[in-house]
């Protein structure tokens, strides 16, 4: 018993999922799953990919072909993946551990490398698996418990971080903001290139209750009320943007030349020699 | 057979792998294994095949198990310290059921240790390095030619029973330079992943009566199903029980327990009228071969028994000639690793060791001046 | 003619309570930490319910016209 989009795109059998009660992840992964659909894309050319934590469980309950690989290395068995067949699908569904601790070294050179890949990071600030340590996306001064007086860590910002490291395509969504978010997805996936998309969740269990950010309700309120879009947030002074989050497209370029092309074309080269 | 040429290990090693089918390869610049890496990025597109450089040893372990995920063969290499690295993922290939071949050209360790002389020291990292039980297919050539024959039945082993196989080569044979005949491609057999086509999502792993790996089909060909790190059954989850874990673990291990006849390999040199046989491996079996040969001509009754497979190592063979011999003396370019085993399976028959863990190579005089020794 | 109908799959809800709380109709309440329709009369099937429910268990379904 399910809708005609998670009967299209789940493994009902596997349903209902392990995540905490309002846990952000699940309107995430369906939002994934939505703008799969949007894309009208062949399941039999869709891959996900994910590491280990929360996040990486949603592999399991997508139904395409789903790899659900080792700590931090999801990006890498992707890369490994496209390269091999360029014409399949790669999207990742990792988490803020996962992808920017101990797989940031594989998160800056897919973004180097231009490889179409779609990174969703479900972002949580948290590691929930383990049961509520920092991340390096935890706001310095929340606690965890590695952080029983208040984390000192600074902060990666997901889409900075990727631009940083030559992204084409970096974007920020919210659990929140579901048809918006989906669209950054989408778009993400259609570009021909590396694409980031660094997706706010919320993890009521653990961020939320040791900094006391209330129950999930609170936690999505936050977000409606705090979340502004890109567009509008182009238009505020810094001090009307305090406290605020933006989410939206932060960079596109299609034009820049992507990795596996690059390599088809060498191979090309060669046979004509 | 095909033409002569003058040819290094680790050249041997990539043109027996792309003779076997390889068109992908992924790793990371170390010395003594460079070479492999070098001549597949030169040699890889001109087949079609596809070369990674990655941004570390992990990456290009867990890159290569992914273009394996896709259908296509895929070879990562490494020596010593990246060999400790490519440990998580030779784990993660044999409990997801992913063929990929692993080249480890040793050198001395631990750490950065002697770079980068010669050593066999990784012999018992590559059948435990990573953590946990799991079946290991390890196989050591000694010569170039064997280097590039047996990087073909690395793959053939990986495909057929859908595991990792590690290539443990030495930087004896990886940097040493031999004439060899290219074998004519219809002179080699060439193994090819089973798919089953009615195969269901559902039953992904479904498993045929009598054998010992799945056969889904690669992604991207029609099938949806999951693979991963946890212990799975044939839905390709995880059930839940402590019955379908032992099940699963139990068919992982009877990949190599069950087909030793088919994995295990090993060279037997004058063992017919033996009196002291000496055991040994790889590089360092170069040595000891020598130092039989002269051993032979000073009157000396010594034979030579070189597993070419060393993990499964050929235990019921060592058995039968620890029937026969008097002795046995393991030679080693390490501290004793290959002994252990050997004294495992040698019943009452002395065991002894000469072993070489500086830098240099096991000198057939060395070997020799033992023999003379124990005769 | 399409029209929608608001269905509830029971086993699958958690009782986050994300649904009722940004529902612009208050037409759901959580009852003994599961979601039920209170006042489905003032349902406009705008779907804010099914876009954020975590767990799949609250959806609009098409039906025919004429159906229940």
């Amino acid at each position: 018993m399910a809708s005609e989009l998670i009967n299209n795109t789940m493994r009902l059998r596997n349903l209902p999922h392990i995540w905490c009660p309002g846990c952000g992840n699940g309107i995430l992964m369906r939002d994934v799953a939505q703008a799969i659909t949007n894309l009208g894309l062949d399941r039999d050319k869709v891959v996900i990919v994910s590491g280990i934590g929360c996040s990486s469980r949603a592999a399991g309950y997508m139904n395409y072909n789903t790899l659900h690989t080792t700590h931090g290395r999801a990006i890498a068995f992707a890369t490994g993946i496209k390269m091999a067949k360029p014409e399949l699908t790669v999207i990742v569904i990792t988490g803020d551990g996962d992808s920017s601790a101990i797989g940031g070294n594989h998160l800056i050179h897919a973004a180097r490398r231009n490889i179409d890949l779609t990174v969703v990071v479900f972002n949580n600030n948290i590691y929930g698996m383990t049961g509520g340590q920092f991340s390096p996306t935890t706001p310095t001064g929340s606690f965890a418990t590695t952080a029983p007086y208040g984390s000192i860590d600074r902060t990666f910002d997901l889409p900075t971080l990727a631009m940083g490291a030559g992204a084409t395509y970096a974007a920020r969504g919210s659990a929140y903001h579901v048809p918006q978010t989906t669209k950054l997805i989408q778009d993400g996936i259609a570009h021909k290139g590396f694409a980031l998309i660094d997706c706010m969740a919320v993890c009521p269990t653990y961020y939320g209750r040791k900094n006391k950010k209330g129950d999930a309700v609170k936690m999505m309120t936050w977000q409606k009320e705090n979340v502004v879009l890109k567009a509008k947030a182009d238009t505020m002074t810094p001090e009307e943007l305090e406290g605020k989050a933006v989410i939206g497209c932060f960079r596109n370029e299609p034009e820049v030349p992507e990795y596996t092309a690059e390599y088809t074309k060498l191979i090309e080269r060669l046979k004509k020699a | 057979m095909g033409k002569k040429v003058l040819m290094q290990g680790n050249e041997a090693c990539v043109m027996g792998a792309i003779a076997a089918g390889m068109r992908f390869f992924a790793g990371y610049p170390i010395t003594p294994s460079t070479e492999i890496a070098e001549i597949s990025a030169q040699e890889l597109p001109k087949v079609g095949g596809r070369f990674l450089q990655m941004e570390d040893e992990i990456s290009g372990a867990a890159a290569a198990i992914g273009a394996s995920v896709a259908g296509v063969k895929a070879m990562t290499a490494t020596s010593g310290p990246g060999f400790s690295l490519k440990q998580e993922h030779i784990g993660y290939a044999a409990e997801a059921e992913i063929p990929v071949v692993v080249v480890d050209v040793q050198r001395v360790g631990p750490s950065t240790g002697l770079p980068t002389s010669p050593a066999q020291g990784d012999l018992m990292q590559a059948r435990w390095g990573t953590h946990g039980d799991h079946p290991a297919i390890v196989i050591s050539p000694a010569t170039v030619k064997e280097t590039y024959l047996e990087a073909v039945r690395c793959f053939n082993l990986a495909e057929k029973y859908r595991t990792p196989v590690i290539f443990l080569m030495d930087e004896m044979v990886g940097h040493l330079r031999e004439g060899i005949e290219i074998p004519e491609a219809d002179e080699l057999e060439v193994i090819d992943r089973t798919v089953n086509k009615n195969l269901t999502d559902e039953q992904a792993y479904a498993i045929p009566e009598g054998k010992y790996a799945p056969e889904m089909a690669p992604f991207g060909e029609g099938m949806h199903y999951n693979i991963s790190g946890l212990f799975h059954d044939e839905t390709g989850f995880p059930r839940g029980t402590a019955q379908s874990y032992e099940k699963f673990m139990n068919r992982l291990l009877d990949k190599v327990e069950k087909n030793r006849a088919d994995i295990e390999k090993w060279e037997e040199r004058f063992l017919d009228d033996a009196e002291i046989a000496v055991v040994s491996f790889g590089g360092a079996a170069r040595s000891a071969e020598e130092a039989v040969i002269e051993a032979r001509k000073q009157g000396i009754k010594a034979g030579l028994f070189r597993p070419i497979t060393v993990w499964p190592f050929p235990e019921k063979a060592l058995e039968e000639l620890a029937k026969k011999v008097k002795r046995f003396l393991v030679v080693e370019n390490n501290a004793g690793q290959m002994v252990i085993e050997v004294k495992a399976h040698a019943g009452n028959v002395p065991v002894d060791f000469l072993g070489r863990f500086n830098g240099s190579v096991v000198d057939p005089d060395e070997v020799l001046a033992k023999l003379k020794e124990e005769a | 003619m399409v029209n929608k109908r608001l269905i509830i799959n029971e086993k699958w809800c958690k009782g986050c309570g994300i649904c009722v709380a940004f529902c612009p109709k208050q037409v759901l309440v959580l009852k003994k930490g599961k979601v039920t329709k209170a006042n489905p009369d003032a349902c406009i099937k705008c779907g804010q319910c099914e876009q954020r429910c975590p767990d799949y268990a609250i959806y609009l379904e098409k039906v025919e016209e004429g159906a229940n």
